[in-house]
């Protein structure tokens, strides 16, 4: 389990994550959302140990990770797999380099089995045939189905995604929902998802997280959201452009 | 209008001090990674044809010409005090002790520093590095110790590339063109250029391969604001490392004199 204690983080004097306490369960889907820019990448940077905080703890199980020094840190990353926005896949290496690529930096598997656990992978996301293709010859969806494939291949304790659906078509977007839920359902990860993509929010969350001006201000299971009057919930998960969150 | 001015003056100062700050930081991190295992010859090898062999071209087009140049420049002036038998000294001293090195040192940052400050910058901006570091992988000495250390042992050789080529392109001219007996022209030469002169280039050059490389990749690895960001670090690695090149080859010559 990870526990997000009163954490704090401001650059320069935008206060971005204002005293965020957050339980994440072991196993389960947990879905932060929230408007651009209200921090749930910074929230999840935390957890990756890329940004450390002002105040506040992490704890995953019984370890405190924000105060661990870099090498340390290292050691509790081994345990995640992330998946970008973007993909993050490295331009200069192929579709196989790319997903192999944790295996060759932390395992003693030869070329043979490394490219035999990548096709697993691969095959677990959709895709066959493409371990030689270069990320600029794949499409956005394609993109972050290898990027989900790299993010899985040491077989990780909890995988973060941030965004995974920005920039899909509807379509690719409930495909890659379906995936989501099936590598969870198979693997029994601890999944962490940001995102503002409600529909897909509402089809794969075990427990939803709204962060809202630096907190977390409701959360819940997915019925549990749905019934929830809160008035800056209810704008959020309706879309809607009146009520009490401005749009500037 | 005074404490606006003052203002800028101390942001550029708190810029100019954390940037410097966080360059020796990144050079100290890369010396101690460089010798931790497990050592990626691969990408040191990688690094070191891209520094190095992609750009002996350039090198030697760069070094042929200067040669030929200062052959030509040197003879008119030494033809006066009739000492055009010191043409080949001449280039082979000033190409060993100073343009060898110091040419080499601004054509390559100018080919493989920008473009190794736009690949880390790239990488930065595509969240590439935050991948590295979210596998557990150290990006610097991932990225920048093959990159610093490429730069530091590919330098000299391409010094050594240009210096030769410099000397044969004023032995063109000299011999082939301006009619000096080739036989004084070589023995000049051997005679006026000791191995500390040779040395003392091929030193300056290492500092420019570590200037080079640890310039670049510190503009491309902190890179910020999407493909205007890149550009910047790009422009800024050029410069800076060009400027620091040219001061470091002033300090470095007042004291191997």
């Amino acid at each position: 389990m990870i526990k997000i204690i009163n954490l704090k983080k401001s650059f320069g004097d935008k206060k971005v994550l204002d005293g965020v306490n957050l339980e994440i369960e072991k196993g389960k889907i947990t879905v932060i959302i929230g408007r651009s820019g209200e921090g749930k990448s910074v929230l999840i940077k935390h957890i990756m140990g890329l940004l450390r905080p002002d105040e506040g703890s992490i704890f995953l199980d019984d370890l405190e990770i924000t105060s661990m020094r870099e090498r340390d840190f290292n050691e509790v990353r081994k345990r995640f797999g992330m998946l970008f926005q973007g993909a993050a896949l490295f331009d200069s290496m192929t579709v196989a380099g790319n997903v192999g690529f944790p295996l060759k930096e932390h395992t003693d598997l030869n070329d043979e089995d490394i490219i035999k656990v990548v096709r697993e992978k691969l095959k677990r996301v959709g895709l066959v045939g493409v371990e030689e293709m270069m990320p600029a010859e794949l499409s956005g969806g394609m993109k972050k189905r290898v990027g989900l494939a790299r993010a899985i291949v040491m077989d990780p304790e909890i995988v973060l995604f941030d965004e995974p659906t920005t920039g899909l078509d509807p379509i690719m977007s409930d495909s890659i929902s379906d995936l989501v839920l099936d590598t969870q359902r198979v693997l029994k990860t601890t999944y962490i998802l940001i995102t503002h993509d409600i529909p897909f929010t509402y089809k794969i969350a075990d427990k939803i997280a709204m962060l809202h001006e630096g907190k977390i201000i409701e959360q819940g299971s997915v019925e549990e959201m749905k019934a929830n009057p809160d008035p800056i919930l209810r704008q959020f998960l309706e879309g809607r452009a009146e009520g009490p969150i401005k749009v500037y | 209008m005074m404490r606006e001015y003052l203002e800028r003056l101390g942001k550029t100062a708190e810029r100019f001090v954390d940037s410097t700050g966080q360059m020796a930081l990144m050079l100290a991190q890369a010396a101690m990674y460089a010798f931790l295992p497990p050592i990626k010859f691969r990408n040191i090898f990688k690094q070191m044809e891209f520094v190095g062999v992609q750009s002996l071209f350039v090198v030697i087009l760069t070094g042929s010409f200067t040669g030929m140049v200062l052959a030509l420049q040197s003879y008119n002036a030494l033809k006066r005090f009739g000492a055009e038998s010191l043409v080949g000294p001449t280039v082979a001293l000033s190409m060993a002790r100073e343009l060898g090195p110091v040419l080499t040192g601004l054509m390559v940052t100018g080919r493989a520093g920008s473009a190794m400050a736009t690949e880390l910058g790239t990488m930065r901006v595509t969240e590439q590095i935050d991948a590295l570091i979210t596998m557990a992988v150290n990006p610097v000495k991932y990225l920048v110790v093959p990159r610093i250390l490429a730069g530091i042992l590919m330098f000299p050789i391409l010094t050594i590339v240009t210096d030769f080529v410099g000397v044969v392109g004023g032995y063109m001219i000299g011999v082939r063109l301006l009619g000096i007996n080739p036989g004084v022209y070589i023995g000049r030469t051997i005679d006026f250029v000791q191995v500390d002169d040779i040395v003392t280039g091929l030193t300056k050059s290492i500092v420019f391969g570590l200037i080079t490389t640890l310039v670049a990749s510190y503009h491309g690895f902190y890179a910020t604001g999407g493909a205007e960001g890149v550009g910047r670090a790009a422009t800024s690695s050029v410069v800076l490392g060009s400027v620091l090149i040219l001061v470091s080859d002033y300090l470095m010559s007042s004291f191997m004199v």
